[in-house]
């Protein structure tokens, strides 16, 4: 089972996310969007939709500093350890408490206001389970186990899967709490490409490098009859 | 030199008399779904009026269009790249649902499905939004022909620029002395600043003909580009996410056809044509320092296709032959550059609007007419333009950017063409004077007055085919030579008489040219 967990299911859920980006990409390119409701409600998105995405950004900066950056480095550098996990608590619970209030609020917003409620599918509502699920999740687990040595269990498996060489040992005794958290952050992962969490891996970080005005040709192959794409069918019965 | 083709409109706002019918058209072309019920890609604006969606045209509230930063560049009024990115997760200035209007529909199954009752069954309005009843209390045409103007009227942000410069009393002597209607699409600008806007790159300039569209599979709905184009007129389809806008209803202009708004326009005001320009100039005119150049500067970036070093200059950057010669008989390079009566809107956007507006001379005849002078009549004309200082200031704030002296040559220009007509008309000897006053020969002035007043619609509409170049490979492609059914010239070939098929229309060129002339001919020797 601990073999599965940590040492099959994370490549399971690396599988499904890139076959599922590709898979978007070439064929749901239409609905690869942020459907945005802000045309709907002004007021709370302009304070909540800012406080999580940032907080959000921040606590997935924290997450990769956390995991990649081994103890040895920091240590390296002069920093104790007492200091970091010091760090690692204010700044995590900073970033995870804005993000709480930021998602409690946008979700508020979606139940609040008739057309944006009517604007949330399913899909929506299911992705929203994980993904308010797994912020509380992992903000309980490190203010209940604010002392705990992730650097020596946590970081050391994570990276040993990015070297195809996972230690499942060390996930085994590693507290519940962090445990359902990653599980739960690997559900998410899995059902990122089928949702609107996709909008993430469209970040416009290009848009700073490019000229301001796109000039485009016709494309040939457009003019000539082609295979209907997604959103372009015929709406003739 | 960079020398560019693009297909650019005028409307004679003379001619205009708000009918809506080019909105309505165009709505059923192209916005008649879900999610883009509020969507007018052409809308007729009542002027003065708020304009839809309500008070696009104050930039300080909607932070469009380009501004001159400190060291005399372009940037976008809303911010550079980074404070762009940095605002993506809530632009702070979109405008919602309701600065436009909340759609609604009626309850329409009430009608059969009440209860049997003394009372008849209503249909109450129910919101598209929520689902729920709603109030109906704007709409896109709600101040239309001034209704509520004098509660709504102070809130058109041109209105309000002029009162703080001429003073309290404007707003009722000009409500009674002036209105007009503007109808607007997507200007197309060569300088477009939703492109620039766009983080995702998916709004771009069609090299071919300059059209600006957005690639629906590209937008990922970042909303950018809505707060970008300074005249409002990229919305956001609030059921699949993306960006929308006019397409200058491409799929018509590519075989040759006007756009839709065009071809159905009542009062046959709009002019299409091919304007060559200068590529290379466009950022140059678009940063001069005063925004009363900007007009000037615009037209500095055309270029003349009589001149033949452009003609060639065209041919070497691949603007197909047929674009030059349209270029040559483009009734909008007429209007634009050689009589000078069209102007840009707000050119103080700084997006170089590629839709001009010749502006309208009708009130003031009728003001004068009902003072007991001729309307007709030059000099009382001419002193008419100036002495009614308020509509010109407020056609300048529109057209010039508030330099009254374009607006005033152009409605000039309109003046002495009826009094040179006049004249011919009546038989009275043809004052040589007033065309020269206003730098026109009394041959341009019947050249003007035959594309405004008789309007042909082969005059009005000059517009070269995206295949043209093309066209006998396409034909054969459809029709090969070893066909056995043959076309007989003027008789429906074997694809029948119009576009049946679900994509582009591939009728014989002939064919549909032959057809079209059998449709708009006026007399039979012209078939």
């Amino acid at each position: 089972m601990n073999t599965f967990l940590w040492g099959g299911l994370p490549y399971l859920v690396l599988g499904i996310l890139v076959t599922g980006l590709i898979w978007r990409f070439r064929y749901d390119q239409f609905g690869w969007t942020t459907r945005s409701s802000e045309s709907y409600e002004r007021r709370i998105l302009h304070i909540a939709s800012p406080l999580f995405h940032y907080g959000i950004l921040a606590v997935l900066a924290g997450h990769i500093i956390g995991i990649f950056i081994p103890a040895s480095w920091t240590d390296a550098a002069g920093v104790s350890d007492k200091t970091y996990h010091l760090f690692s608590l204010i700044a995590g619970t900073a970033a995870g408490i804005l993000a709480i209030v930021g998602i409690v609020g946008l979700v508020y917003r979606r139940r609040r206001y008739a057309p944006v409620f009517r604007a949330t599918t399913k899909n929506d509502k299911f992705m929203y389970v994980f993904l308010v699920g797994n912020i509380a999740l992992g903000l309980w687990a490190k203010l209940s186990h604010a002392d705990y040595d992730y650097r020596s269990t946590i970081g050391p498996w994570a990276r040993s899967l990015f070297v195809l060489q996972p230690d499942v040992e060390l996930m085994t005794n590693v507290p519940t709490a962090f445990q359902i958290h990653a599980l739960i952050g690997m559900a998410l992962f899995a059902i990122l490409p089928f949702t609107r969490l996709v909008h993430m891996f469209s970040a416009p970080v290009k848009y700073l490098f490019r000229p301001y005005i796109v000039y485009r040709s016709r494309d040939p192959k457009q003019l000539a009859e082609g295979r209907t794409r997604r959103g372009w069918e015929s709406v003739e019965p | 030199m960079r020398v560019m083709a693009q297909i650019a409109m005028v409307m004679n706002l003379d001619k205009c008399i708000g009918c809506h019918t080019c909105s309505v058209t165009c709505k059923q072309t192209w916005t008649n779904r879900s999610g883009m019920e509020y969507v007018w890609f052409n809308n007729v604006e009542t002027r003065p009026g708020q304009g839809y969606p309500r008070r696009w045209a104050d930039q300080e509230q909607w932070k469009g269009g380009w501004k001159l930063d400190r060291r005399g560049r372009l940037r976008l009024r809303q911010g550079g790249r980074l404070r762009k990115l940095a605002e993506i997760f809530a632009n702070p200035v979109l405008p919602t649902v309701h600065d436009y209007y909340e759609p609604w529909t009626y309850d329409y199954a009430n009608l059969h499905e009440a209860p049997l009752g003394d009372d008849y069954p209503g249909a109450r309005p129910r919101s598209l939004l929520s689902g729920r009843p709603m109030e109906i209390e704007w709409s896109a045409n709600w101040d239309d022909n001034l209704g509520g103007a004098t509660e709504l009227g102070p809130q058109d942000p041109v209105i309000q620029k002029i009162r703080e410069q001429v003073g309290e009393k404007v707003r009722f002597a000009f409500e009674q002395a002036y209105m007009f209607y503007l109808p607007r699409i997507c200007e197309h600008c060569l300088n477009p600043a939703c492109v620039a806007a766009c983080p995702s790159g998916a709004i771009y300039k069609r090299v071919e003909d300059g059209i600006v569209l957005v690639d629906q599979d590209q937008c990922r709905g970042w909303r950018q580009c809505v707060t970008g184009c300074p005249y409002k007129k990229i919305y956001f389809n609030h059921r699949t996410g993306k960006a929308e806008k006019c397409t200058f209803c491409y799929p018509r202009v590519e075989v040759g056809l006007p756009t839709v708004c065009s071809e159905t326009c009542v009062g046959r005001l709009r002019y299409l044509g091919v304007m060559l320009y200068d590529a290379d100039r466009v950022t140059e005119a678009a940063s001069v320092a005063d925004d009363k150049d900007l007009y000037e500067a615009q037209l500095g970036v055309f270029l003349d296709p009589h001149d033949p070093a452009v003609r060639q200059a065209a041919a070497r950057d691949g603007v197909p032959h047929d674009w030059i010669e349209a270029a040559l008989r483009s009734p909008v390079h007429a209007l634009i550059s050689t009589y000078r009566v069209a102007l840009p809107l707000h050119p103080e956007y700084r997006t170089m609007p590629m839709v001009w507006y010749i502006p309208p001379l009708s009130p003031i005849v009728e003001a004068v007419a009902e003072t007991g002078f001729d309307g007709e009549d030059a000099d009382v004309l001419f002193g008419a333009i100036d002495t009614l200082r308020i509509p010109v200031e407020y056609l300048a704030e529109l057209f010039s950017a508030g330099d009254p002296l374009p607006v005033q040559m152009s409605l000039a220009k309109l003046a002495a063409m009826r009094h040179h007509m006049r004249a011919i008309n009546v038989g009275d000897p043809v004052d040589e004077d007033v065309a020269s006053a206003v730098d026109l020969t009394a041959q341009q002035i019947q050249d003007m007055y035959h594309l405004l007043a008789i309007a042909k619609y082969e005059d009005r509409y000059v517009i070269p085919t995206a295949a043209a170049g093309d066209a006998r490979r396409l034909e054969e492609s459809v029709m090969p030579n070893e066909c056995s059914v043959g076309v007989v010239e003027g008789e429906p070939g074997p694809l029948g008489d119009d576009s049946g098929r679900r994509n582009l229309p591939m009728v014989s060129l002939e064919t549909f040219h032959l057809t079209r002339k059998r449709q708009t001919a006026d007399r039979e020797e012209e078939l």
